[in-house]
């Protein structure tokens, strides 16, 4: 039995486990931990669904009224102990599946910081009408649409929205987490090594979510430094002015980058609660030109 | 003088909803000239529109909720397409602001006008004949219930021409939903449609409470009820205890976009996340109000077809009640990724996983009852075997979706899109169809065809494994919801063979169209003549098919569960009856004007026609009124009356040569 289900489930893993992208294509050490527990709590629960499975199958095919060599009993005897071995089943797998859930739940919390060599990158990220904009603090850069991350190196993204509520999700670096306006959230990924992963918003936010998508670049330590300093060079600084026009609504916006950021202006984003009720996309002014606070 | 109400609001430009719009249009309008020329208006309006008979009732429901299926359903195919078409280059048919109309629609009418509609018209018909008593608690107030809910079925059809519906999906979540994101009527479709139709359902909720709790045969002790008016107790108590949160939470919404108050707004304190919070403690005990009736067919039809008592009742009711209650503490799962501590998540996803206790039992009840029975296989059977079989898959993916860790990588997948609909068509939507068919001949006297009926079967559980293993599969590689377009050509395979999947359910559809249809036309074959076609265990075989108005001659004494198959083991069927003079409700126009009213007024307040709001109001409450203070509500048969109806009817059920 063990040895089937062990096979099945393999079998299934083989077969999703050839597509690229996705959750079953773990690039990083939670995107791998959430896989095992996603495995592990199917493996758990098969264990008592394929025997109901097939039990369901075999009794009703068995004691059809066409089958003149099945037992019957009309009468509702009363079976006590086959009532505890009811109730006693799942109750043993629900056990152990809440200790997986308790455990899973404060190791894979994602506020917690990840453990490594390299010092962490900080990223602050903003949902925006329908695009990504990416604020590297420490940098003094930002990105739209266009994630570069240090591969081996532990990722602090704080996140918010100055729209609608979106979800900040890249599956194959591990979990997701809402953004939302006035509010920030924590999330801690890292990337095993180079690659591109695609990132999208994971919740709906009107008629741009579709095209609401980013890559996230995970380079080496150098090539970061590297892009770094040649985003320092080029492009657009981030003012308050080069913000209100990023926030206005657009849709399947192409990759960019700005020179500089005003400082604090994640902050700033979050602090929207004291600004008038906004226009679609752009709930944010800038503080000069807030009108009646 | 017509508010936000002009030309403008008629989609003269967009040919898909003109058309339908207009076709709709057309065929309600020959209905109605049908109904006219033959001179059916006052059958229809003495029989059946201002009938307050609990039978009626429950047949309009379950009328409402398969007409509404087939527009839902159609939704549905759109979605699929669109996602089978607009691949890579590709940009389909259905412009995004289209597109995200449809998905909201589907999902506010699969759930609200489907779902709600057949359960709740299953109650209507059965509750009172299983509990062996004349009607409901509140017959005038049944009425207002299902005019108020077919109320708002009109509105959310009515913004297929007249306006727009929303856009923000079937929750509604600020701010997209909010003035500042959503400013058009769409949204304003939405939430007047769902606070008229949710009056309706808070008061079946009432009704069917006091009805099972005060009105019994006599000698039928709680604990002799049969497992269906269990399931519907607890759906009601659910009802009474969830739905006012729905409203107060919907109202508010409702203040943030028509005073321009903050309760969810970005901004002004708003906290967006309490609308989560409260849409979801609403909408969890939902599908269990939904799924616990069903649960209540599946225990019946596994019973009558296995010729054997449920195995474990007492457990049977213990799980119901214990899913009642674990319903009500787990709603934080449908948001574990907005950031909340590992505690948090980590004790909702216990409670979560924890209610997989109470419906394992019932699934090893289900099994136990078929073992060493004498299953006979009717297209209810199958039903209840198609639901066990899928819906333990269904109860896997919920579990697994339980385990925070697993739902930050796949929350608003497509993966979570095949797991409700696992369970909402597993579970519901068999359940309903077994319903369908197990109690059509009590409802209209003869059966519906077998052949048909299980070719519809086999296309629904079939067409459902293929239109949802693919969006299981695409969850795992990544594919979020709500995709107007999708970006990886690699998908597209799946995509098609979802696509695959809706066609053969709606061959489905059209074969239970054909079972009805064949049915009909040979109804008189297929006459019950008996009144218990299935060989019954439950006091609704007891009486005739259909049964009359007053449902019991005389009402039934229950000495133990499975009340009727006792009486035919010890033969008290046979008993001569003493008739007596029986007291029925009157007809009542309050439901159906009430309704007209209470349309008049949503209507008024999506397009702020605001002296047509207080007309509308003040019309609505008044009607309401004059019917909570007439005196004469009930109309007495006296026993002669009862003698020769009963005389009659015993020579009904022969077939006409």
């Amino acid at each position: 039995m063990r040895r089937a289900l062990t096979a099945v489930v393999a079998a299934a893993t083989a077969t999703l486990g050839g597509c690229s992208q996705g959750i079953l294509d773990p690039r990083g050490p939670i995107a791998w931990a959430e896989r095992l527990l996603l495995i592990n709590s199917t493996a758990i629960m098969l264990v008592v669904v394929v025997p109901v499975i097939v039990a369901t199958l075999a009794f009703a095919w068995w004691y059809r009224a066409s089958n003149p060599r099945a037992s019957r009993q009309s009468t509702e005897d009363y079976e006590g102990r086959i009532e505890f071995v009811t109730w006693s089943i799942p109750a043993l797998i629900v056990i152990l599946l809440s200790g997986v859930i308790w455990i899973g739940s404060h190791q894979l919390d994602p506020r917690a910081p990840i453990a490594a060599n390299a010092k962490p990158l900080r990223v602050d990220v903003v949902a925006l009408d329908w695009k990504w904009l990416f604020i590297y603090p420490d940098q003094g850069i930002a990105a739209v649409n266009e994630l570069v991350i240090p591969a081996a190196t532990p990722v602090m993204f704080r996140l918010t929205s100055a729209t609608v509520m979106n979800s900040f999700f890249i599956p194959q670096l591990g979990s997701q987490i809402y953004t939302m306006g006035g509010m920030t959230t924590h999330l801690n990924l890292l990337a095993d090594a180079p690659g591109e992963f695609p990132g999208f918003s994971a919740m709906y936010s009107g008629d741009g979510f579709s095209e609401m998508r980013f890559v996230a670049k995970a380079v080496t330590a150098a090539d970061f430094d590297a892009w770094v300093s040649r985003t320092r060079g080029t492009g657009p600084a981030l003012d308050a002015d080069a913000y209100s026009a990023l926030a206005k609504p657009s849709e399947a916006v192409a990759p960019a980058t700005y020179r500089s950021v005003e400082p604090d202006l994640f902050q700033h984003i979050i602090d929207q609660t004291v600004s008038p009720p906004g226009k679609a996309g752009a709930a944010w002014y800038p503080p000069t030109q807030k009108a009646g606070g | 003088m017509l508010g936000r109400l002009t030309w403008a609001a008629i989609p003269f430009n967009e040919p898909i909803p003109l058309l339908t719009g207009a076709a709709v249009l057309i065929v309600i309008l020959a209905v109605l000239a049908l109904i006219t020329i033959k001179g059916w208006w006052p059958y229809l309006w003495g029989e059946w529109i201002t009938s307050v008979d609990h039978k009626r009732i429950g047949v309009m429901y379950m009328v409402l909720g398969l007409v509404m299926l087939l527009r839902g359903f159609a939704d549905a195919i759109m979605m699929r397409t669109q996602q089978a078409l607009a691949i890579g280059d590709a940009q389909g048919y259905l412009p995004p602001d289209h597109y995200d109309q449809i998905f909201s629609a589907h999902g506010v009418i699969m759930i609200f006008f489907v779902a709600m509609p057949l359960v709740i018209g299953l109650m209507n018909f059965v509750v009172p004949l299983q509990l062996g008593v004349r009607d409901v608690a509140f017959p005038t107030l049944n009425s207002v219930s299902f005019w108020l809910t077919a109320s708002g079925v009109l509105l959310v059809n009515a913004s297929l021409v007249i306006g727009n519906f929303a856009r923000t999906t079937w929750w509604n979540y600020p701010p997209l939903s909010e003035l500042a994101f959503s400013p058009d009527v769409g949204v304003d479709y939405y939430l007047w449609s769902l606070q008229i139709s949710g009056i309706g359902t808070l008061l079946t909720g009432v009704n069917f409470v006091a009805t099972i709790l005060k009105l019994r045969a006599p000698g039928m002790t709680y604990f002799r009820m049969p497992v269906f008016c269990w399931t519907a107790l607890a759906a009601n108590m659910m009802i009474v205890a969830a739905f006012p949160i729905l409203t107060a939470t919907l109202m508010m919404l409702i203040l943030d976009r028509y005073l321009g108050m903050h309760f969810f707004t970005n901004d002004g304190g708003g906290n967006q996340m309490m609308y989560a919070n409260l849409f979801w403690a609403w909408g969890h005990p939902e599908v269990y109000i939904l799924i616990l009736p069903a649960f209540g067919v599946f225990s019946e039809v596994t019973a009558t077809y296995s010729g054997k008592g449920l195995f474990s009742y007492r457990s049977m009711v213990l799980a119901t009640l214990g899913i009642c209650v674990l319903s009500l503490m787990v709603w934080l799962h449908h948001f574990f990724t907005m950031g909340a501590g590992a505690d948090v998540n980590a004790f909702f996803g216990m409670m979560s996983s924890i209610i997989a206790i109470p419906t394992g039992v019932k699934v090893f009840n289900w099994l136990f009852t078929m073992y060493r029975g004498r299953i006979i296989y009717t297209t209810p059977i199958l039903y209840t075997v198609g639901f066990m079989v899928t819906f333990v898959i269904g109860g896997l993916t919920g579990v697994l979706l339980a385990v925070p860790p697993v739902d930050f990588v796949l929350h608003n997948s497509v993966f979570l899109v095949a797991h409700f609909h696992n369970v909402i068509i597993g579970g519901v939507v068999f359940g309903a169809f077994a319903g369908y068919n197990y109690w059509f001949p009590k409802v209209f006297g003869f059966t519906l065809d077998e052949r048909w009926g299980k070719a519809g079967f086999w296309c629904w559980l079939i067409g459902f494994w293929v239109a949802f293993t693919p969006l299981y599969v695409l969850g795992l590689m990544g594919m979020t919801r709500r995709l107007q377009h999708i970006p990886d050509p690699s998908w597209r395979p799946l995509l098609l063979v979802a696509e695959l999947g809706a066609v053969i359910i709606f061959c489905g559809i059209l074969c239970q169209i054909a079972q009805l249809y064949v049915s009909i036309r040979t109804r008189e074959q297929r006459r019950d003549v008996t009144g218990d076609p299935w060989n019954g265990r439950t006091l609704e075989w007891a009486t005739s098919s259909p049964p009359p108005a007053y449902n019991f001659a005389v009402l039934p004494r229950v000495e133990t569960i499975d009340a009727f198959w006792h009486m035919k083991r010890t033969g008290r069927t046979q008993i001569e009856p003493i008739y007596e003079t029986i007291e029925m409700p009157r007809n009542s126009g309050t439901g159906f004007v009430t309704a007209f009213f209470a349309v008049i007024t949503g209507f008024a307040l999506i397009w702020h026609i605001w002296w047509m709001v207080i007309v509308g109001f003040l019309a609505a409450a008044i009607t309401a009124m004059v019917a909570g203070w007439s005196d004469e509500r009930e109309h007495a048969i006296s026993a002669e009356e009862i003698a020769q109806l009963e005389q009659a009817r015993s020579g009904l059920g022969q077939p006409a040569e």
